[in-house]
């Protein structure tokens, strides 16, 4: 089969993974080798694709062939669909092809299931051997845990990662034992603590060894297909922020599950994905991660979903009102930070300049404060915007308004089917 | 009595202009560039280029705010109109009141600086993804049009990533060369230049790339707004998965050649 096609089956195979960073480590030069990792923190992107997600990493699978039939996946067993598999040697230099050519941040390495785990990730690992040792590669390179491959091998495959991941798939155990009968809880939990472990021994022989060798230095991410089972919001952020606490994942992915295939057991084929709904899960992964809240604060039993109509922060602050206002002059890091419409960069931007001078409303824009949001929760100098007239009903209706015109078009769609 | 200053353009002319400005006591109505120069009513006045005078004024602002230098230098290499007037006013506040206004990220003499520096720091984060080279027998060359002089900012990324190849990135817009060869890197004006054809081998990456970019978007998930707004148009030009049809098709190879005796003859000049 001719590398164009395998290329095109093999990276349509792996687009519904929804990570792609090359994020979390910092590599600069290195004597004798090809390539750096991006001097930026939040990683490279080298283009963006038709549906606005940042492509860094080559996306591909190593083969689409798989043992496995996960009832939501293109590449089950049980589907009718063209198979390819790369050679290692194809692999690698396909990804310095497109690396010297600035095309990419480095490669992001999955795999269907040949024959079991373990025979699966040695094809892997041989793959990015070549890479690494005969072609000298020092860029970023992401590679996929499969559950049930040996520690061993996991372990070796994190040598020549900077990050690993394993997908959790979906959301809850009987999600899975539906939809995924081959893969269970306990197998994909083992590689994600062996990382972890691993991760923070590799951390103490650093102290002790300058040079010793680092394990996945990127950390470990996963993610997770919403919208294929009946599982709450308040569910899927609880189980976030677990992660992120037991596990110290560097990021959990969602993807809003796009219809592949025609089940009793799932949503029929056209569903539209629900990406309003995974805009406003990362939106709260976002709070999780940077802004100190807890899943707890912005769900509850009562409330089990995000309202569709308004970002979580609002959500939050609509119903702590007697939390505002907050006066920008006096609050710390952590108060500026649940004013919707500060971020962490402008309530960075506030503690530096609020050093120099009193700030005024005026001066807020400039430092990048989004005033239709903000105006309503806080103070300058005891006073808030001039002209400023609500009440907590029309508060609301303010709050929907500012945020519509930057809602995706597909997701205004999906707010009449909500309303509904 | 008003008057404009010209300088030669570079840096080093700009600094001088403000070492002139306080020499002779007075402040100018405009600084820019002589190319640039256009007839007014007002005297204008060639301020001549002098490195000792030119470390002077760089040295003193160091010496009152290291973040100051730092705007000042990457200032210089934006787009903001009339960036030297800007930048002249904020070294003169800065000598007037000292480096306490700095903190004040809203002051209405830093931002619109603050702002340029922002968008030209931003313009080489996208462009450290978005350039794309072409292998012309062995040495990688590609294309900017960046609205910011982005290349000495895209130097050091670059040299890191390809230590051991060669390679040249030339901006449009300013007509200026980064070029790499053994280890040295240097930047140098360019009026002229043609990219080379290429041959089979690069048109069969050309493809692959095309056809991995069109492949790995999901249909159901299609936003061209949100494409846009992360990745503006004006970068698609140079960017190898927009181009038309020929681009992926290998033209005459003799063309090569052109380009791989560029980089030889300047690169010796670079020390």
């Amino acid at each position: 089969m001719e590398l164009l096609e395998k290329l095109t089956i093999l990276s349509d195979a792996a687009k519904y993974d929804a990570a792609c960073t090359s994020s979390g480590v910092r590599r600069g030069y290195r004597e004798g080798y090809i390539g750096n990792t991006s001097s930026s923190l939040a990683g490279c992107c080298h283009t963006f694709s038709a549906d606005g997600r940042c492509v860094t990493l080559l996306k591909v699978l190593l083969t689409n062939r798989c043992v496995y039939d996960c009832k939501y996946c293109v590449n089950r067993r049980s589907n009718d669909t063209k198979r390819a598999a790369f050679t290692p040697e194809e692999l690698a230099e396909l990804t310095i092809g497109f690396y010297r050519r600035n095309y990419i941040e480095g490669l992001f390495l999955s795999s269907g299931v040949l024959r079991n785990p373990d025979y699966t990730t040695e094809l892997m690992i041989q793959a990015l051997r070549i890479l690494r040792e005969t072609y000298r590669f020092n860029g970023y390179i992401h590679a996929k845990a499969i559950p049930g491959t040996s520690p061993e091998l996991v372990e070796q495959l994190g040598f020549l990662a900077d990050r690993l991941s394993v997908n959790i798939e979906l959301p809850s155990e009987s999600g899975l034992k539906l939809l995924a009968p081959d893969k269970t809880k306990g197998a994909i939990l083992a590689p994600m603590k062996q990382i972890q472990t691993r991760a923070a021994q590799g951390k103490e022989e650093l102290v002790k060894y300058r040079h010793a060798p680092k394990f996945a230095p990127a950390g470990q991410s996963t993610q997770m297909i919403v919208g294929a089972t009946q599982d709450s919001d308040l569910h899927i952020l609880r189980l976030t922020q677990g992660l992120y606490d037991r596990y110290r994942l560097k990021r959990v992915f969602y993807s809003a599950y796009v219809p592949v295939v025609e089940n009793t057991l799932l949503p029929s084929l056209d569903t539209k994905p629900p990406l309003l709904r995974e805009h406003r899960l990362y939106q709260a992964d976002w709070l999780l991660r940077f802004y100190g809240f807890r899943a707890e604060e912005l769900l509850d039993e009562q409330t089990p979903d995000f309202n569709p109509l308004v970002d979580p922060k609002c959500s939050w602050a609509l119903a702590h009102l007697d939390f505002f206002p907050v006066e920008v002059n006096t609050a710390d890091y952590e108060t500026l930070l649940r004013v919707p419409g500060i971020g962490v960069v402008s309530a960075k931007r506030i503690l530096v300049s609020r050093r120099a001078v009193r700030l005024q409303v005026e001066d807020l824009r400039k430092l990048g404060v989004v005033m239709k949001r903000a105006q309503y929760f806080l103070t300058c100098r005891g006073r808030m915007a001039e002209g400023l007239r609500f009440t907590p009903d029309s508060l609301l209706l303010n709050l929907i308004a500012a945020e519509r015109p930057a809602l995706p078009g597909p997701g205004i769609e999906q707010l009449s089917l909500f309303g509904a | 009595m008003e008057v404009i200053y010209l300088y030669d353009g570079s840096f080093e002319g700009f600094l001088c202009c403000i070492f002139d400005s306080y020499a002779n006591r007075e402040v100018p109505s405009d600084i820019v560039p002589e190319e640039n120069a256009s007839f007014t009513l007002f005297e204008s006045r060639f301020i001549a280029t002098d490195k000792s005078r030119a470390d002077r004024v760089f040295r003193k602002v160091s010496a009152l705010s290291g973040e100051a230098a730092l705007l000042l230098s990457r200032g210089f290499l934006t787009c903001l109109e009339h960036r030297e007037m800007h930048l002249f006013r904020l070294v003169a506040k800065l000598l007037r009141e000292g480096p306490g206004f700095l903190r004040n990220l809203a002051d209405e003499t830093l931002l619109p600086v603050l702002k340029a520096v922002r968008h030209l720091e931003g313009e080489a984060h996208l462009l450290r993804g978005f350039v794309r080279f072409s292998d012309y027998s062995g040495i990688l060359g590609g294309e900017i049009e960046p609205k910011n002089h982005v290349l000495p900012l895209l130097r050091s990324h670059f040299c890191s990533r390809f230590p051991n190849e060669q390679f040249f990135i030339y901006d449009r817009t300013h007509r200026e060369a980064l070029l790499y060869a053994g280890a040295k890197a240097i930047i140098v004006p360019l009026d002229r230049f043609e990219m080379a054809q290429p041959d089979e081998t690069e048109t069969s990456y050309r493809r692959l790339w095309k056809r991995f970019y069109d492949t790995i978007a999901i249909k159901e998930r299609e936003n061209p707004r949100c494409r846009q707004t992360r990745m503006p148009k004006r970068y698609w030009n140079t960017m190898t998965e927009f181009q038309s049809e020929d681009y992926f098709i290998s033209g005459q190879c003799s063309k090569i050649n052109q380009h791989t005796d560029i980089l030889p003859t300047v690169s010796i000049t670079a020390d």
